[in-house]
């Protein structure tokens, strides 16, 4: 079976141990995370991990399945990238002199629809948002005029199917 | 309706008590029915061990001789009982001597709750004396586990711990609790836990799912039955037997299974596995329908899983759903507790007899017993071996013993040997195969079970693992019976040396102590035994003792365990020698 990109998201409670519980996981399977992001979900007080991972379906499942057994997760999903709308961040901090010096960087932010956070006499900042591609050819773009400082967020994902964490929340309850 | 629950709560709620959170985790104790623990004191759990000192008429506390005994001793108690063990134990190494034990009881499905005192909460994190991180290193290894460092906490928090430890598929749960949070004072009042809104302990089964597995089971011409723990945990034992009898269908055990049902039960065909029965193993390769219950194809099971039933359509009650397709993809799933699902299968099946295919097991079984079960159990040369030692236990014990068993050798010859007319008979380390486990366990279950004999049948190395646990035995004259079965080697590793490391006995050959001499020194009854003149006679003065006894057996240095499937080979390539 082919290894291929899944972005696995965990609706749990917000626990305090239970990051390391989830992450003992990949670890015993030496599956490493290619990225992991953690913000409240569209369920008030319910937690949402959103991990990416490059591995098999097979052994994608069988993480989700041990995961789902902790018993602060209330559920988790695996999917490909073609079934979730998905985006990374990154902010760039670079030299405010070169914005005058190099006018290529000027196109740059034009045309990779970048944000100028903010500029001072000393540097500038970018953010943007997009694919994992466009910022790498954003960042390969403005590398040789010389970057300050660059930070990558992880993926954050929606997936296009519905989610009914509602609706296994109640289940929970009933039970 | 507001009102009725309002009402309702009302007749529930007790009235606070204002308490230390030490006493309070004695009333938390006593209100989940706990009246032994196991454990060893120390400064940052004194708090709650000065209030066990003031409850000792509700609550026994036994000092193990160190820690891991505690969490052994914890398990053995929970096995034979059904109950939740519990172990107590102070911070840093006391808290770390838990792990082996709480590992054990994870991989072994074991519900147990193990409570460790902490440094005081302004400390945490700064390296203080006896700090260490034992929620962060007991993680991998528990079903749950929380620091507690707020006194308020305690009662929702104990509830938690013993609802979940118990629950679904059981396990351990470790509570750290920090020692401000002992000496500190709450209103105490403790509603008992019966549900946690993220966690669904028992699954349903799908839709279908029991229709399916029926339609499988009826059209079966070689259907096979392999059982687990799933079945004793899921005290689904008189199911399991009205299921086997009524389909005809030959069925086996996994080594947790064992004692699951009778094991002179017309259709318990034995045990599957490495050094399981040759017919279980081989037909295996051989059933057209595999039924597993209550078990989660462990690679001592499957041999290799390529060729493990490849022929076979799989069917899995299983009440863990990552245990479905984990390691043997199956047709069929059905999730659910295995008391609820066997019975709802029940009236689904047809009544059948499959003579001819249960024949098949008969045959193989013949095979084995002429190639070597005889001479393990009514061996004729000179040498004592571990199954005549075993069978004669069987006799003096009409079947209704415990057995505790350690790891090695001596172990699968005793799951293999030994038998059993009741449930909750078999008490050994499966899944972790903790050496040292077989005495402290043999405590607890004895201790769980007064009314009934519990032998522990330890090897030599294993022994001298936690032998100190013999000064618990001498000072509550707790009446096991210990037979150490002693080849003077670490036998298991020995035989792999033999056959797969061209014999390089590299530091498995041992010199052992007068281990007659050690009994004698704890006061407890002992004896040793070389011959085979007077093993029967031993086994039955050991067997007739009131109080403990210790019996070592001189066996054959240099003797093998089989039948053998060698690490990752199949099922269909059992040994016999």
């Amino acid at each position: 079976m082919g290894k291929q990109w899944y972005t696995i998201s965990v609706y749990s409670e917000n626990h305090v141990g239970l990051l390391n519980r989830i992450s003992g996981i990949f670890l015993k399977r030496h599956i490493n995370i290619e990225s992991l992001n953690v913000s409240k979900s569209e369920i008030e007080g319910v937690s949402k991990f959103t991990i990416v991972v490059f591995t098999t379906e097979d052994w994608t499942r069988k993480i989700v399945g041990q995961i789902e057994k902790q018993i602060e997760v209330i559920k988790a999903y695996y999917h490909t990238d073609d079934e979730t709308i998905y985006q990374e961040s990154a902010l760039f901090k670079i030299a405010s002199h070169l914005l005058f010096d190099e006018r290529q960087i000027q196109n740059i932010i034009k045309e990779s629809n970048a944000q100028i956070v903010t500029v001072n006499r000393e540097f500038f900042a970018l953010a943007k948002t997009g694919r994992r591609h466009e910022i790498d050819e954003m960042h390969d773009a403005l590398l040789p005029y010389g970057i300050m400082q660059f930070v990558r967020s992880g993926r954050i994902a929606v997936t296009k199917a519905t989610m009914p964490i509602s609706e296994i929340l109640q289940e929970f309850q009933e039970n | 309706m507001e009102t009725l629950k309002a009402q309702k709560k009302d007749s529930k709620s007790q009235k606070a008590i204002r308490i230390t959170g030490a006493e309070a985790i004695i009333h938390c104790l006593l209100a989940e029915g706990v009246d032994l623990i196991y454990g060893y004191p120390g400064g940052a759990i004194m708090p709650v061990y000065d209030e066990l000192y003031k409850f000792q008429d509700k609550l026994t506390h036994i000092l193990t001789r160190h820690e891991q005994g505690a969490t052994h001793a914890a398990q053995g108690y929970a096995r034979v009982t059904g109950r939740v063990g519990v172990a107590m134990a102070t911070s840093g190494p006391g808290a770390t001597n838990l792990v082996t034990g709480i590992a054990d009881a994870q991989i072994d499905s074991t519900p147990m709750v193990c409570i460790t005192g902490q440094v005081t909460r302004s400390l945490l994190g700064s390296d203080a004396f006896q700090e260490t991180d034992i929620v962060g290193i007991s993680t991998p290894v528990t079903k749950w586990n929380y620091q507690i460092t707020r006194v308020e906490e305690i009662p929702e928090i104990m509830a938690k711990a013993f609802y979940i430890a118990k629950s679904g598929r059981p396990g351990p749960v470790l509570i750290d609790i920090t020692k401000n949070a002992q000496f500190d004072e709450l209103d105490f009042v403790y509603e008992k836990c019966t549900k946690v809104r993220s966690y669904k302990p028992v699954p349903k089964p799908e839709t279908g799912s029991l229709e399916k597995a029926a339609e499988l089971i009826n059209s079966a011409k070689k259907p096979f039955i392999v059982f687990g723990q799933g079945v004793i945990l899921g005290e689904a034992e008189a199911e399991l037997k009205a299921f086997v009898e009524k389909t005809g269908i030959p069925a086996a055990w996994t080594i947790l299974g064992l004692s699951a049902m009778d094991t002179d039960h017309p259709l318990n065909v034995g045990m599957v596995g490495m050094h399981g029965n040759y017919g279980p193993n081989m037909l295996t390769n051989e059933c057209d329908v595999l039924i597993a219950i209550g078990m989660r194809f462990d690679d001592r099971v499957t041999g290799d899983l390529n060729t493990y039933a490849k022929q076979a359509k799989i069917v899995h009650f299983e009440i863990d759903p990552a245990e479905v397709n984990k390691n043997v993809k199956v047709d069929v799933a059905v999730l659910g507790n295995s008391k609820e699902t066997l019975n709802a299968i029940l009236p689904l099946v047809d009544k059948k007899e499959h003579k001819d295919w249960k024949g098949e097991f008969d045959k193989m079984y013949q095979i084995e017993y002429d190639t070597l079960i005889k001479n393990d159990i009514h061996p004729t040369k000179e040498g004592l071996t571990m199954g005549e030692v075993i069978e004669q236990i069987n006799v003096a014990s009409g079947h209704r013993a415990v057995m505790v068993s350690d790891v090695g050798q001596h172990q699968m010859i005793a799951c293999r040997y030994a038998k059993f007319k009741q449930s909750k008979s078999n008490i050994t380390s499966g899944g972790l195969g903790t050496m040292g486990f077989g005495l402290p366990a043999a405590i607890g279950a004895k201790m769980g079970a007064m009314d009934r004999e519990v032998v522990a049948i330890i090897g030599d190395g294993g022994y001298q693992m936690t032998i100190q646990e013999l000064g618990v035995i001498f000072q509550h004259n707790v009446p096991v019976k210990i037979v150490v079965l002693n080849n003077d080697h670490l036998g298991m590793v020995r035989q792999w040396q033999e056959l797969f490391f061209d014999r390089r006995y590299a530091s498995t050959v041992m010199t052992n102590p007068d281990f007659v001499k050690i009994a004698e020194g704890y006061h407890i009854k002992s004896r040793r035994v070389s011959g085979r003149t007077d093993l029967q006679e031993a086994v039955q003065e050991m067997m007739a003792s009131k109080d403990p006894y210790f019996l070592e057996v001189k066996v054959e240095k240099e003797d093998n365990v089989f039948p053998m499937i060698p690490s990752g080979a199949s099922v269909s390539d059992i040994r016999l020698k």
